[in-house]
């Protein structure tokens, strides 16, 4: 199990990276989804991977770390609330400018300079 | 146990919900409420601040829970301070909003300056390292909101960079933390500090990667190269406002940084002990030379002022690499001085955006108000450049000062020299052509005479630059202090047995062994 989960999160990392290098906000905005699907499989794993037990403490000796799924819980949240933020923005930013680069424009004044 | 403590976040999370709800659409009403706790905030800090004077060490647990089992608030001289700097930044800019009446341009801005706050506070008094992540993005959500006020495609684009940007930021941070709990199993900062000297040398592999990402996160929020690229665009294309108060957020990383190295990783620590000369110094110089030649480059005036965000950043970070008491001293000292100058000078930028058509570095006519614009701009890059007599200068001989022991100090001075004769020609240059040629600019008779800026504009603006003037003039009393905060950074004893020792739930004998 731990190759399986060790492996799920390298792949999620390297393809969210890669899509994070396309720079158009579609591809960026996938990216950083799976990164944030990677993180939230590492931070589980951070509390060591245990099958079929409770994450409370009983009398019986196996428990589950229940600190890393509270640490899940808020990062599931957060990056919810944020990926859905960066959605708005980079509508608005394409609609405005009918462009979905997320790089600098290059400005006037230097493109006359190249040309 | 002082509940005092938990008022600087409390009270912007009360004051956030309210102004929403009840006040939408009553702008006065708002502007009484935000400026209130701007006031409040000030009052609260100060009083914190004097509590903490004494170098002890407020605590406050949430819901009563001991550490390191809850999470809790710890006060002590660097935290106070910081929360004081940001209130008083807060106010002189919400000053110049209601002045300006940039919250008339876009809808919420107080309830998200509110929010803003809400997570700067936090972020300077969390004792947990997982709490300090989620006001990082307390803070940072209220930015993106501030960031696009009153829209506009550029400033929008220029948003998308910036929110895209700190995400990553962000995963990066919980990589770190994750990274952290599985080695040490805890994420309060005083335990860490614990568990992390116990940690066999020969088995510090993860601990030393958790290290080593969790001062790029922080290089990430303090803008030093090269991890810089999302500031120049994103503080330019802000509201001049809002960049002003955006001043404190790179502030934010460096009070991580200093925090978080001194306290967890400290410098005497085996494990992470070449980290500060290998990679903070060399990117402290980096950012410093870097963001002045940026300076002179600028062809903008707001870029200028964003690139010289980022050196006086790299000159923060040289006095904090150091990590010895008085680097950390001088740090402490040119924080303050940087974030009130930053601050000035993003508002004096946006004082000379009125009655222009772009802020590109050409000579245009004279705007109007242009007389005093050009002095405070005058006052503000002399404090910014670091030439006498403004605290700028006391800031550098300081950092200087500090840096002759070290083995690379030919390095730091030359670069620190370099990098100032860069931004006095770079800001000469701005303000000459700026301000001083646009005398020569014939007026069209056509164009409609614009208003010069209202009053409060220049009191949101003066405010800062007196309190530039004083932090020049106490500077005695204030290096005195800085040097206090240093001692007890470096002497984090009562810091640890404050937090591990008070006893709170769950300590009371009946505590199990996990």
């Amino acid at each position: 199990m731990e190759l399986l989960v060790a492996s799920a999160i390298g792949i999620l990392t390297a393809s969210g990276l890669y899509l994070v290098l396309r720079l158009r906000t579609f591809p960026v905005i996938m990216g950083t989804s799976l990164l944030t699907y990677a993180v939230n499989v590492f931070l589980f794993a951070s509390g060591r991977l245990t099958v079929g037990a409770p994450p409370i403490l009983t009398d019986a000796a196996r428990y589950t770390d229940p600190l890393p799924q509270a640490l899940v819980l808020t990062a599931i949240v957060i990056s919810f609330g944020m990926t859905a933020v960066v959605v708005m923005i980079a509508l608005g930013a394409y609609l405005g400018g009918n462009d979905d680069h997320v790089d600098d424009l290059i400005p006037a004044s230097d493109a006359e300079d190249r040309t | 146990m002082i509940h005092w403590l938990i008022l600087p976040i409390v009270l912007p999370a009360f004051l956030a919900p309210f102004i929403v709800l009840a006040a939408r659409y009553h702008i006065t009403i708002q502007r009484v409420f935000s400026l209130f706790g701007a006031v409040a905030l000030i009052a609260v800090g100060l009083g914190l601040s004097v509590e903490a004077a004494s170098g002890e060490v407020m605590l406050y647990r949430l819901s009563d829970w001991a550490a390191p089992f809850g999470i809790v608030l710890v006060g002590d001289r660097l935290s106070t301070l910081m929360v004081t700097l940001t209130a008083v930044l807060a106010l002189f800019v919400l000053l110049y909003v209601i002045g300006s009446k940039w919250d008339e341009r876009g809808r919420h801005f107080h309830a998200l300056f509110q929010f803003q706050l809400m997570g700067i506070m936090g972020a300077f008094l969390t004792g947990d390292l997982f709490n300090l992540f989620v006001f990082f993005e307390v803070l940072l959500i209220a930015s993106y909101g501030l960031m696009i006020h009153a829209g506009g495609t550029v400033r929008l684009r220029a948003g998308v960079q910036y929110v895209l940007y700190n995400l990553l930021g962000s995963t990066l941070f919980l990589f770190a933390l994750g990274a952290i709990y599985a080695e040490t199993g805890t994420l309060n900062m005083a335990d860490l500090a614990q568990r992390v000297a116990l940690i066999d040398l020969g088995e510090t592999v993860g601990i030393r990667i958790a290290a080593v990402l969790l001062l790029m996160v922080f290089a990430i929020k303090a803008a030093l190269v090269p991890l810089h690229f999302w500031l120049p665009s994103s503080y330019a294309e802000a509201p001049g406002p809002v960049a002003a108060l955006f001043a404190i957020m790179t502030k934010v990383g460096a009070y991580a940084i200093i925090r978080v190295y001194t306290l967890i990783f400290p410098p005497e620590l085996a494990a992470t002990a070449d980290l500060h000369t290998t990679w903070l110094l060399p990117a402290a110089l980096l950012s410093l030379a870097l963001g002045m030649v940026g300076v002179l480059a600028a062809k903008q005036l707001d870029r200028l002022v964003a690139f010289s965000v980022i050196g006086s950043m790299g000159m923060v970070m040289v006095a904090i690499a150091l990590f010895t008491p008085e680097g950390i001293a001088a740090a402490l000292y040119y924080i303050v001085h940087s974030t009130l100058a930053a601050g000035a000078l993003f508002l004096i930028c946006d004082l000379a955006r009125a009655g222009r058509a772009n802020l590109d570095l050409t000579a245009q006519p004279q705007v109007a108000g242009a007389r005093l614009t050009s002095a405070m701009f005058f006052v503000a890059a002399i404090a910014m450049v670091g030439v006498p007599p403004l605290s700028g200068f006391v800031g550098k001989l300081l950092i200087m000062d500090a840096a002759v022991q070290n083995p690379y100090m030919v390095w730091i001075w030359a670069v620190i020299l370099g990098a100032s004769l860069l931004s006095l020609v770079g800001f000469g240059r701005a303000g000459s052509t700026l301000f001083w040629k646009a005398r020569a600019v014939p007026v069209d008779e056509d164009a409609e005479p614009t208003a010069a800026p209202g009053v409060l504009c220049y009191v949101g603006v003066g405010g800062l630059l007196a309190l530039l003037v004083a932090h020049t003039l106490l500077a005695g009393p204030a290096t005195a202090y800085a040097t206090a905060i240093s001692k007890q950074l470096f002497g984090p004893e009562r810091y640890l047995t404050t937090v591990l020792e008070t006893p709170g739930k769950l300590s009371d004998g009946k505590e199990e062994d996990h």
